[in-house]
């Protein structure tokens, strides 16, 4: 097996240093009863080669998002990542080593998650940013959680703009902290409805912009009402490069910022890995989850990092840390710091507005199409239509043509009774050609 | 050609001791005293060619940010040079034995890699129609086939992100459980004293109160002490298996007789189940809930910290409570099953946005697949070969914490041996710095005064093992007859000496701020 570098002559000498007879004399511990002779009941190993072409049988069955005409979002973006990217996260020094724990041997990773806490708290206007999380749904549950800590409150009101999956995420996790999470209802412009739900037993409101059916929105107003409350805001964000082109959470008022980073950086991977984003206001830190780098210095006196407040974290205080998370997103966020180096905020600034142009581009040449309705007002890359008949067949129907058309809003929501609510996003990587041919099958179908 | 050296003397010549030189601009030879991006980049400059926006903003208004971002940017040499040089800072498996125990950091293949990039798997959209991703929900069927046969349980949720996200899964699983049994009023977790500190950490994240059980003198659960804790208050039992002093406890089966006893479940921590993989199933130990680090176990790459994966396998009596979203097969193919509704009333609710962590189920599949049924079984023995070999080799001149018998994946020393040597537990991880290995796992578990935990894994050849113990026993003797600075001032040799982490946490400075260096953002160009 090409894995495993000991010999039948090492073994035997190894043995024989230890002092027993056979390798079932080390796992005497092993009760008779769960002792297993046979081997189980899988193929036996494989080379290289039988392995990948199993494998590529495989991703064969799949259709790629690149493949042709793609226009999913809903939380999950196909953006085009520079080849410099996957080099550098595929060098073994970053790929094969483990949590920086010893910094004299990790300032690799640590000042990369130093200068990844840096641009992400430039890019959402706050003070600090941990070192990333599981996701942006995980995140966002880590937020309210986090709210409860520092208000000593109970009840979250999460806005009905809020991604469905990230809503019965926070509700999953921060229920089962004995949090009272208020679920709006589901609505295009659901943000003006939070304001009646803010009162004195409220420890958060959390708004998305742009948000599940890409409406942007000014949440100045929200930070003063849920601050006037004693509440914090917390502000979501789906798709990580509108942040080159809107107002930042911290502009408007957000005292926790969380994002999934996925687009800068990370490719759609089915879903994950993805890097989740987090930043506070600098006095929150204290109560903020995951882990932090933080700048110091070593015994020469020259600058380095280290993994720091760790007095937050479970391995420290056990069952009374700020979070159970163990593990962060590391090499995820490196990628995402790779690419938005590259980029810098000119770079972003420009990437953000071809995707905008893009999506208007698509909304023209949708809204042209007979029986088809521009659901969202202003927004980034990515809005909703209402479609004739089922979103979900309309979908599946332009397959034939090719196209896949977006993310039917039932998917995310069965019994928000929006099944003709179809949601579709445009990047740098959709083309006029991508366009034209979704506008033309939407026709062909309506008509 | 950089320099004609005929005739020319190649030979050293002359110069001083190398100790103690410096160079005058800060490096050390190929270590660059690398800046940070804020203080490298220009804020309009940028490493990426991106065609002319076709239109303008102005449909989006006041909505628009009107202050510069403030992140800098690099051409492409630049930034390929900046994240190399800081990549040579990094130890890394790859470099050399990296005996982290409870983290089984093994060699990690790059076909694993080179299959999770393939476009089929790589640029699939999570929420892309079901019909076009058959192929993704074949691999993840396949992956929840080889965890339940590996492990002998009936089911498995894929979703959870990592270890931790997998016992708050397990958690959340059991705790359904019991409400559904009118049992809800359960309040109470035992969590043995050497547990990881996750365990305890998400019991009481789930409302839990944790409480403690004792361990024996030979570094097991103490039987009678949890008999004696286990009331009708207990809803579940976390214990590590292996446990964290690289023991397997003997009285596994009882423990899970006694916690169904008292109308309890048993829940695995699965961190050290490449001791036992291809050899027992947890399935035949009584566990009804178990996390598996896919990137332990099956190989998926640590990265610096992250990403993990964490499945947990569940027993009949959990598995209806699973969360969703899973994958079942029918005659019309494979349908992923997203919502807590009709098969799936009784799901618990959802761990995150997703299906769970993709591209790690690629890369532990691949693995799995490549060393198969046999070599999955020879992973668990040469595993615990190793760990065995090591403790035979460092005990003549180090403490092993339980000497009695054998270990499992990994050898468990305390710090008895360094009485009167001036020299401590960090002191000695420090020196290994210097001989160019990654220290152990220290004061871990806490169980054990100044512990030392040593896992090598399967995938260390002998002559690395050897190295690695004839280094350690010449520090060992080095600390025995006094060279105490050796220790004391470690490491000398890496790219930073030890650094402050009081003045860190005391004064924390957690971003770059303007001013710190570099100069301040300009404002961004007008539209």
């Amino acid at each position: 097996m090409r894995y495993l570098p000991l010999t039948p002559a090492d073994r035997a000498e190894m043995l024989a240093t230890i002092g027993v007879a056979t390798i079932d004399d080390l796992f005497v511990d092993v009760p008779q009863a769960a002792r297993r002779r046979d081997l189980f009941d899988l193929p036996l190993h494989a080379g290289e080669l039988e392995v990948e072409r199993e494998l590529s049988a495989l991703a064969a069955m799949n259709r790629p998002a690149g493949a042709g005409p793609f226009f999913c979002g809903a939380g999950a973006y196909r953006h085009h990542v520079p080849a410099t990217v996957d080099h550098i996260i595929q060098r073994s020094e970053f790929l094969t080593s483990y949590t920086p724990y010893q910094p004299e041997i990790a300032q690799g990773t640590l000042q990369v998650l130093f200068e990844f806490q840096s641009q992400v708290a430039a890019l959402t206007g706050l003070d600090v940013a941990n070192a990333s999380m599981y996701d942006g749904s995980t995140a966002c549950a880590e937020a309210v959680m986090m709210a409860q800590r520092v208000t000593r409150r109970k009840k979250a009101v999460l806005s009905g703009g809020l991604h469905p999956h990230y809503a019965a995420t926070t509700q999953t996790i921060a229920h089962a902290e004995g949090m009272d999470i208020v679920r709006q209802g589901v609505a295009i412009d659901a943000e003006a409805a939070v304001l009646e739900a803010i009162d004195a037993d409220t420890a958060c409101v959390v708004v998305q912009t742009p948000n599940v059916f890409g409406v942007v929105t000014d949440m100045t107003k929200i930070a003063e009402a849920a601050h006037a409350a004693g509440a914090l805001l917390i502000v979501v964000t789906t798709e990580t490069v509108s942040y080159g082109l809107l107002k930042s959470p911290g502009e408007m008022g957000a005292d926790i910022a969380v994002a999934e980073g996925q687009s800068i950086g990370n490719g759609l991977n089915f879903g994950g890995p993805y890097v989740g984003l987090f930043a506070c206001r600098e006095k929150l830190v204290r109560q903020m989850p995951g882990r932090l780098c933080g700048e110091t210095v070593d015994a020469d006196g020259r600058r380095g990092f280290v993994l720091t407040l760790s007095t937050r974290e479970q391995h420290i205080r056990r069952e009374k840390a700020t979070s159970n998370i163990c593990t962060n997103s590391g090499l995820c966020a490196l990628a995402f710091t790779i690419h938005l180096s590259l980029l810098g905020q000119t770079g972003l600034r420009e990437l953000a507005a071809i995707n905008h142009g893009k999506a208007r581009e698509l909304r023209d040449a949708l809204a042209a199409v007979p029986g088809v309705e521009v659901l969202t007002p202003r927004f980034f890359n990515e809005f909703a239509i209402r479609v004739k008949g089922d979103a979900a067949q309309v979908v599946e129907s332009l397959l034939a043509d090719g196209v896949v058309a977006g993310v039917p809003f039932s998917r995310l929501d069965p019994a928000a009774g929006l099944d003709d609510v179809l949601l579709v996003a445009a990047t740098e990587t959709t083309t006029s050609d991508h366009i034209k041919a979704f506008a033309q099958a939407l026709a062909g179908r309506t008509a | 050609m950089t320099m004609l050296n005929v005739g020319r003397p190649t030979r050293p010549e002359g110069g001083s001791d190398a100790v103690g030189h410096t160079s005058l601009s800060g490096g050390r030879g190929l270590l660059q005293d690398e800046p940070l991006i804020f203080e490298l980049g220009g804020w309009q400059k940028t490493g990426v060619d991106l065609p002319a926006p076709g239109q303008d903003a102005s449909d989006l208004g006041d909505l628009v940010r009107s202050a510069p971002i403030g992140l800098p940017g690099l051409s492409e040499p630049e930034a390929m040079r900046h994240y190399v040089r800081l990549s040579q800072k990094n130890h890394a498996i790859d470099l050399a034995l990296y005996p982290l125990g409870s983290c089984t950091m093994k060699h990690n293949p790059r076909l694993n890699e080179k299959m999770a990039r393939l476009a089929g798997f790589g640029d699939l959209h999570p929420l892309a129609p079901q019909s076009t991703v058959q192929g993704a929900l074949a691999l993840m069927d396949r992956l929840a086939h080889w965890l339940k046969t590996l492990t002998g349980m009936p089911a498995v949720a894929l979703s959870p992100k990592a270890g931790a996200h997998g016992e708050l899964c397990g958690l959340l699983a059991i705790r359904a459980a019991h409400e559904a049994a009118g049992q809800g009023h359960r309040r109470t977790v035992l969590v043995p004293t050497s547990a990881h500190g996750t365990n305890p950490a998400t019991a009481a994240f789930v409302g839990y109160s944790v409480v403690e059980i004792a361990q024996t003198d030979d570094g097991r659960v103490d039987i009678a002490d949890l008999a004696a804790k286990l009331s009708p208050d207990v809803a579940a039992i976390m214990v590590t298996n292996p446990n964290t002093c690289g023991l397997f406890e003997r009285d596994v089966i009882e423990i899970g007789r006694l916690t169904h006893e008292a109308g309890a479940y048993f829940y695995c921590d699965g961190a050290n189940f490449n001791a036992i993989v291809g050899r027992v199933r947890p399935g035949d130990l009584g566990v009804d809930a178990m996390h598996i680090n896919l990137h332990k176990t099956f190989s998926t790459p640590h990265g610096g910290g992250g990403p993990g994966a964490g499945p947990v396998v569940l027993s009949a009596a959990l598995a209806p409570f699973a969360p969703a979203p899973w994958v079942v097969s029918s005659e019309n193919g494979f349908k992923l099953v997203e919502e807590a509704e009709d098969e799936a009333a009784q799901a618990f609710g959802r761990m995150s946005a997703f299906h769970g962590q993709m591209g790690m189920f690629v890369r532990a599949y691949a693995y799995m697949v490549s060393h198969g049924a046999d070599g999955l079984r020879q992973v668990a023995e040469d595993a615990v070969l190793n760990a065995n070999y090591i403790k035979a080799l460092l005990s003549p001149v180090m403490s092993p914490a339980f000497p009695e018998g054998p270990c499992m994946h990994e050898a468990l020393f305390d710090d008895s041996w360094l009485d009167d040597t001036g020299v401590t537990t960090l002191d000695f991880a420090k020196a290994m710095i210097d001989e160019g290995f990654h220290p152990m796992t220290m004061y871990f578990p806490l169980v054990v005064h100044g512990a030392m935990l040593i896992e090598p894994t399967e995938t260390e050849s002998k002559q690395e093992l050897d190295r690695f113990c004839e280094a350690l026993i010449a520090l060992a003797n080095a600390a025995k007859a006094g060279d105490v600075d050796r220790f004391k001032g470690a490491p000398y040799l890496a790219p930073l000496r030890r650094l402050d982490e009081t003045l860190a946490a005391r004064k924390p400075r957690l971003t770059w701020r303007p001013g710190d260096k570099g100069v301040a953002p300009a404002p961004l160009a007008a539209e």
